[in-house]
């Protein structure tokens, strides 16, 4: 907050107004709807709806499909995150390091972020078309019997490779920042003090890069959870039998392909739930913990 | 031109903190008055009530004869230089310089004719048309002033303008800031917390520390004629020598130490003597013996940093002090000098009141 | 500093190879013919369709009921991606200045409502926000793609974080100058946040024309499609229909979905890059 304020009665709600308004009407009442519809079940025909408390819950949640995607959604966040930040960082670390073409590197190394999930995916579907991809045939010229229509393992693999090669662009993009805000004073004291320069990244410079490591942590458990819903629509759309579904994609199928309007819902509210406890934690670690 | 009157002038923060306790002042037309403390004394906080960006929560504040309380800022016929000089980063220096005319209507070839005198007057004339980032610190400075001239204003604050430059340009502003506020005779109000910027600066000085005037006068009559331990301990530089004592009805004793020469001082209270650096002499008979530690040469003079032997302070070292020397005193570490003072150019304050006594 | 390593070399070129080479080989393929790509699967050097397969995709109805050329397509995303940066700023610099530069009795609660979008993102609510545009009669319109769109907080906890940086003094100055809430905000605050503003519109242009679900839920009808929604559509088509697969026109939709967020990001990068790091702060 400012030291001084303008102290105006009418002027701050004229300026703020516009926002509320959208807000309201497109996130709060959507927003209340759906826990609203969480409680309710409606007829085949969806003529009548009656209130059935949190039988939805129940259904839903203890049905082995969605602790299927439960179990998928915990195993795939872990990978994408682990695996983007952790190839992320290798090259933000490198391309710290050189002087020559690190301007070029650097943005070859970026510019993947402007693509969106979606047509990532669908690249990704292409390269791995059993017709055409050569990914597919370098898969099984090793004799792995590799395709990622039939077998759940490799259908995963495909999502998660296509979700890291995504992803890498933008915390490629906040650990050089990070790296490149670390006070040159600080890593000329350490090259004093530390010989080695393995050491000397583990002890300094990744302590000092906590704070982007964390906010990116979240980033990308938030964009594993849901922004790559695009990846898994232009892919494997959840198959073989559920097996890469997340609880995004899985909302959306019972929802607008499957029509069970209150399951969705209640999936919709678990959700919600989980975001929440996301977003409670990045603001109590990142505020408070991992600041120097 | 008008005169500044603040009566019984209180701060009191939203979450309770207070931060000005009943302030009077009278400032005449056309003085220059220094508000000078130590940060956080809340000399910045009175200045800004002043200037209304800050409400003041009870007292008065007059410009002329006009209560200006609920006067908003711009409405108040003052402007202000501050310390980080606020220019409007993305504005060229006329741009500055016109933006308070222009929202205040004034017709376009008047601001111009302002603008062309302040900046002949400041030397920055041929800077007109560049952007802030591209001036040196001093310029900057300079532009913040000119903001402040073209505005024609009835009262100047300076809110501590010169802390932002180096050394060599600070004295030279500050000769510039006198001149410039002699010249056009506006009442002024500086903030500093450099004693030598307030000493020379200022017709009047206000030293203040947690919210209160301690005293306010003519820079040599504070220095000379301090009312508080706080005041002595503020002004002079290098810093006035204080020495814990007790009067045991003769004399101030400490450890092995006894002054006489002291009289009508209250027994059994701790005691502070406060002996300037320059009223101390070398003298074979002298009261005070001093093992010397370290000499700074300034050029001119000499100043002869040591330990006082024999006595006391609160940490249980002996009481180090400082002595002002022609530039041929020139002891090694570890010489002994023996010196002497006129116990009548020396101050007796209490210590826990700070109250002077002598 | 001493030399960088070869090993240091190599690392960046493996993984700029990594990040570069399927797009390329995506457009390389696309300027091969069908039969090319059917026989020998994917293609590494450029042949010579080029201009064949990218004036069929572009000016040649296409899609499942051939209502759609990739120009309409590329107009619509375009719309999507500057309505939505131009939206999103406007609507975010208000809201922000009232709430950083204001104090007024509704200040905290409105700000904590704005917050909460952030724990609604658009997947978790998608059913009934559908209903709510269908409602209001907005499918298959630019307000209703763009509107809902635009209001989450990101962008508003953006330009609150930078004004929270801009000098008290700024704000102290200019009422002694006399400026009026809007005149503050106009002539100080706006030219102040030049460089902002663009960084954010270059960030929301790109999250703009990438947006994927939204649009596929919201729009009906071929004509409305942007690439991004559509480019799957066709593929899916060009996947199932008997003919021979034109898969050198899929790639080129992905290419032509890739080329102009990427030109920007490129073209921009040092806003871009700017931005996209300020606003973690």
């Amino acid at each position: 907050m400012k030291r001084v304020q303008f102290e105006h009665s009418a002027i701050p709600y004229l300026f703020i107004a516009p926002q509320i308004i959208i807000i309201s009407i497109f996130f709060l009442w959507p927003s209340a709807q759906a826990i609203y519809q969480s409680f309710l079940l409606e007829d085949a025909f969806g003529l009548s709806s009656q209130f059935v408390w949190f039988k939805n819950y129940t259904d839903t949640i203890f049905s082995n499909a969605w602790l299927q995607a439960a179990g998928f959604t915990l195993i795939f966040s872990s990978l994408v995150t682990f695996l983007s930040l952790a190839l992320a960082l290798l090259l933000a670390v490198k391309a710290n390091e050189v002087i020559h073409g690190a301007s070029t590197y650097k943005t070859l190394l970026m510019w993947a972020y402007a693509i969106a999930p979606p047509v990532a995916g669908l690249m990704g579907n292409l390269m791995f078309n059993p017709i055409i991809g050569d990914l597919y045939n370098f898969m099984n010229l090793f004799g792995f019997d590799f395709d990622h229509k039939l077998d759940p393992v490799d259908a995963g693999f495909v999502v998660v490779l296509i979700s890291v090669w995504k992803q890498v662009s933008i915390n490629f993009i906040f650990f050089l920042a990070g790296l490149q805000g670390i006070p040159k004073s600080v890593q000329e004291a350490a090259k004093m003090d530390c010989n080695s320069s393995t050491r000397r990244f583990w002890t300094i410079t990744f302590p000092l890069l906590a704070p982007t490591t964390f906010f990116l942590m979240v980033i990308n458990i938030t964009y594993a959870f849901f922004e790559t819903f695009g990846i898994i629509d232009t892919t494997t759309q959840g198959a073989p039998g559920g097996a890469t579904n997340t609880l995004v994609y899985k909302v959306y199928q019972d929802g607008f392909r499957g029509a069970d309007i209150g399951g969705s819902s209640a999936q919709s509210v678990v959700l919600m739930i989980l975001v929440l406890a996301l977003t409670v934690i990045q603001f109590r670690y990142i505020e408070k913990k991992v600041h120097y | 031109m008008a005169q500044v009157e603040l009566k019984q002038v209180r701060k009191t923060y939203p979450n309770g903190a207070e931060a000005i306790f009943g302030v009077d002042m009278h400032i005449d037309s056309g003085e220059l008055i220094v508000f000078v403390g130590p940060s956080g004394c809340g000399k910045s906080t009175l200045l800004r009530m002043v200037a209304g960006l800050e409400s003041v929560t009870s007292g008065e504040i007059l410009i002329g004869d006009k209560v200006i309380n609920n006067v908003s800022p711009s409405e108040r016929d003052v402007a202000m230089v501050f310390q980080n000089y606020a220019l409007y980063p993305h504005m060229s220096v006329r741009g500055n310089m016109s933006y308070g005319l222009k929202n205040r209507k004034m017709p376009a070839d008047e601001i111009e004719r302002r603008i062309t005198d302040a900046a002949r007057m400041l030397k920055i004339d041929q800077f007109l048309d560049r952007q802030p980032n591209q001036l040196s610190g001093g310029q900057r400075q300079r532009v913040a002033m000119g903001r402040a001239i073209v505005r024609n204003p009835q009262v100047f604050l300076f809110d501590e303008p010169l802390s932002n430059l180096d050394a060599k340009l600070r004295v030279q502003m500050r000769i510039e800031i006198k001149k410039l506020q002699r010249r056009m005779n506006v009442t002024s109000i500086y903030v500093t917390h450099d004693q030598t910027e307030a000493m020379t600066l200022a017709d009047r000085l206000a030293v203040i520390n947690e919210g209160r005037v301690e005293q306010m006068g003519v820079p040599m009559e504070l220095y000379a004629n301090p009312r508080t331990l706080f005041v002595a301990s503020f002004i002079g530089a290098p810093q006035i020598n204080l020495i814990p004592v007790r009067f045991d009805g003769t004399s101030l004793t400490n450890g092995t130490l006894k002054l006489a020469g002291f009289s009508d001082l209250p027994t059994g209270v701790d005691l502070m003597l406060g002996i300037r650096p320059d009223v101390l002499s070398i003298a074979p008979e002298g009261q005070l013996e001093l093992n010397v530690d370290l000499v700074e040469q300034h050029g001119g003079e000499n100043l002869i940093y040591g330990a006082l032997l024999g006595t006391k302070n609160a940490a249980g070292d002996a009481q180090e002090i400082c002595l002002k020397g022609p530039q041929s005193l020139l002891p090694a570490t570890d010489d002994k000098l023996r010196l002497a003072f006129d116990p009548a150019a020396a101050f007796v304050f209490r210590t826990d009141t700070g109250e002077r006594l002598k | 500093m001493e030399r960088p390593s070869y090993s240091t070399h190599l690392i960046l070129i493996i993984g700029a190879l990594f990040m570069t080479l399927p797009v390329w080989v995506a457009f390389a393929t696309s300027t091969h013919a069908p039969e090319t790509i059917l026989r020998e699967g994917l293609q590494f050097w450029p042949g010579p369709h080029l201009l064949e397969t990218y004036n069929e995709v572009l000016f040649v109805e296409g899609g499942v009921m051939k209502q759609v050329t990739g120009m309409t397509m590329l107009k619509n995303s375009m719309i999507l991606g500057i309505g939505f940066a131009l939206g999103k700023v406007v609507i975010s610099m208000l809201a922000a200045y009232a709430i950083v530069y204001f104090r007024f009795r509704l200040g905290v609660p409105l700000f904590w409502v704005i917050f909460t979008t952030l724990l609604l993102p658009l997947e978790v609510r998608i059913i009934p926000s559908y209903e709510v545009v269908a409602n209001m009669g907005l499918l298959d319109t630019h307000t209703g793609l763009i509107v809902p769109l635009i209001a989450s907080a990101t962008g508003t906890f953006f330009f609150r974080q930078f004004f929270k940086s801009v000098p008290d003094e700024l704000l102290e100055a200019a009422r002694l100058d006399g400026a009026t809430a809007w005149g503050f905000f106009q002539d100080i605050l706006v030219p102040l946040s030049r460089t902002m503003i663009a960084a954010i519109l270059i960030i929301m242009f790109v999250v703009g024309w990438n947006q994927y679900l939204w649009p596929l839920i919201m729009t009906t009808k071929e004509e409305n499609y942007t690439l991004v929604i559509g480019i799957k559509q066709i593929y899916q088509v060009l996947n199932e229909g008997g003919e021979l697969p034109q898969f050198q026109k899929a790639f080129a939709l992905t290419i032509l979905a890739t080329l102009p967020p990427v030109l920007v990001v490129l073209i921009f990068q040092r806003w871009f890059v700017k931005g996209l790091v300020e606003s973690e702060k």
